[in-house]
């Protein structure tokens, strides 16, 4: 059982990023999770994406902020999408983009990540955006790189996903304006969630009223209690009065480890319908991180409907990324 | 002098300033100029300039962080701003306004940002106050007030009401 808890591919220590990230004057020099970074941190990052959301509509969509910037996104595990609206955000943002697919590439041929990260600085990189299926790798490299070089977390195992769940914030920020007010329901595979647990620290952080996780058993952790939530088993009673629903996707490669009996089945009890949604406030807004499994995490109607903002995450996704980006090598460079 | 400045009274200044600028487009047959107001007290200013001139056209605003030439030695001000210009900036008359022409790197950066959004068929510089001390070939067009001023003393509009210039020393 304890075995199932654990993502396979665990190689190194989920660590306390919080104190790395920051420089001496308590600002940010790296982003590797949303845990311990204060309230201010977090609004200042949502401030700046707001700007940044302006560039979308120019005629020369670019800014020359991070102009003659080298920047490598290192993927050691595949995503499209995520790595698109990176690669996006650095291009607006008019620094140069290097992408990198390490799982076809060096290591596979046994290079080490120390190996490959001291080329790339050798290459005179200033930043590295990694994701990684080994909760702590983000952590590993940014202990390891030199001092003028930033590293942000773009999903590490099941320990965070910072840029996702910020995102998600500065959706809900745009939608509610208020934090304080808000019941946020958290809903599917909390267990092996990188996005929830940024999300629940954020969520915690920003001062909402409420954060609910609804999940089946067997994809709760089991440390709930120390991460501020409340857990329902029931999506019905969860939904009660909720303002905002944040969606996870239901990995497939999870289903085989017998957590879950079917899709189905999971449909049935947790797939978010508008039956279902109903017992929401009636302004309910509707989340989720992409890409959707239709008739597995929510029905099509909902995914589609008046309270989805999916599209709108991914718009915001690219503003969040570029502020990071900014703020992170902006603070840099005062040290060198 | 720190007296001298804080007893000017900046309406009438910027009551001096219409007036050339009404000039100025009638000279030019400017009908419907797109006003752009640079964060912060630029914006100050744009707004009575654009209520004195009854100008059309929303107040466009401009916040030039993303464009400065020091983010490299300074970095990000987290405090900036959206800045709001009407996408149609392409074949636009543009009246830029800010309140202290110093350097003239703030309107460097300004320009750049507004080319990004198309290409307008002019701009016109309309400052409060220019003190001198350039280090760009930049000049403006309409000026309230010329100060001489020695490069430490630093000249600031203070605002939103009521608008303001204070020295300070550093």
């Amino acid at each position: 059982m304890s075995s199932s808890k654990q993502p396979a591919s665990t190689s190194f220590k989920a660590p306390d990023s919080s104190r790395l990230q920051l420089d001496e004057q308590g600002r940010l020099r790296h982003f590797l999770t949303t845990e311990g970074l204060s309230k201010d941190i977090l609004t200042d990052i949502m401030d700046v994406a707001e700007s940044f959301s302006s560039v979308g509509n120019q005629a020369v969509k670019k800014v020359p902020v991070l102009r003659g910037k080298t920047i490598v996104n290192l993927f050691f595990e595949n995503s499209t999408r995520t790595r698109t609206t990176f690669d996006l955000a650095a291009k607006r943002l008019s620094a140069d983009v290097i992408n990198l697919n390490i799982a076809t590439s060096a290591t596979s041929k046994g290079e080490s990540i120390l190996d490959t990260i001291r080329n790339l600085e050798a290459m005179h990189a200033d930043m590295f955006v990694v994701r990684h299926s080994a909760s702590g790798a983000a952590h590993f490299i940014a202990n390891n790189v030199e001092p003028h070089v930033s590293v942000i977390n773009a999903g590490d195992g099941s320990h965070a996903h910072p840029t996702q769940a910020m995102l998600d914030m500065f959706t809900i920020r745009r939608e509610k304006k208020e934090f304080s007010t808000l019941k946020v329901a958290i809903i599917g595979d909390i267990l092996h969630s990188r996005v929830a647990r940024s999300q629940i620290h954020a969520l915690n952080t920003l001062g909402v009223k409420e954060v609910r996780v609804i999940a089946p058993k067997t994809l709760l952790p089991s440390d709930t209690d120390s991460l501020g939530v409340h857990v329902y088993s029931d999506l019905r009673t969860g939904l009660d009065d909720v303002d905002v629903i944040i969606m996870l996707r239901l990995q497939r490669e999870r289903m085989g480890a017998a957590l879950l009996p079917s899709e189905h089945e999971y449909f049935e009890c947790f797939g978010l319908t508008e039956e279902k949604l109903a017992y929401a406030k009636p302004d309910v807004t509707v989340m989720h991180p992409g890409p959707i499994n239709r008739g597995v995490e929510m029905d099509a109607a909902v995914a589609d409907g008046p309270h989805s903002v999916i599209l709108q995450q991914v718009t915001n996704g690219i503003a969040i990324r570029m502020a990071v980006m900014t703020l992170t090598l902006g603070q840099n460079k005062v040290a060198g | 002098m720190d007296t001298d400045l804080a007893s000017i009274d900046i309406e009438a200044v910027i009551d001096i300033m219409a007036n050339k600028l009404a000039d100025q487009m009638k000279r030019r047959r400017i009908v419907e100029p797109l006003m752009i107001g640079v964060h912060t007290g630029g914006l100050w200013v744009a707004e009575k300039l654009h209520q004195k001139l009854g100008l059309t056209k929303p107040l466009a605003e401009i916040d030039i962080s993303f464009y400065r030439d020091d983010f490299t030695r300074i970095g990000l001000n987290p405090q900036v701003k959206p800045s709001h210009i009407p996408s149609e900036v392409e074949g636009e008359h543009i009246i830029l306004v800010d309140d202290v022409l110093y350097t003239g790197r703030t309107i460097r950066a300004a320009l750049n940002e507004i080319f990004d959004y198309g290409r307008p068929d002019s701009v016109t510089l309309a400052v409060l106050v220019d003190r001198g001390a350039r280090e760009l070939p930049l000049h403006a067009d309409i000026v309230g007030l010329e100060l001489d001023l020695s490069p430490e003393k630093q000249v600031k509009l203070t605002g939103p009401a009521p608008l303001a210039l204070e020295t300070n020393r550093n």
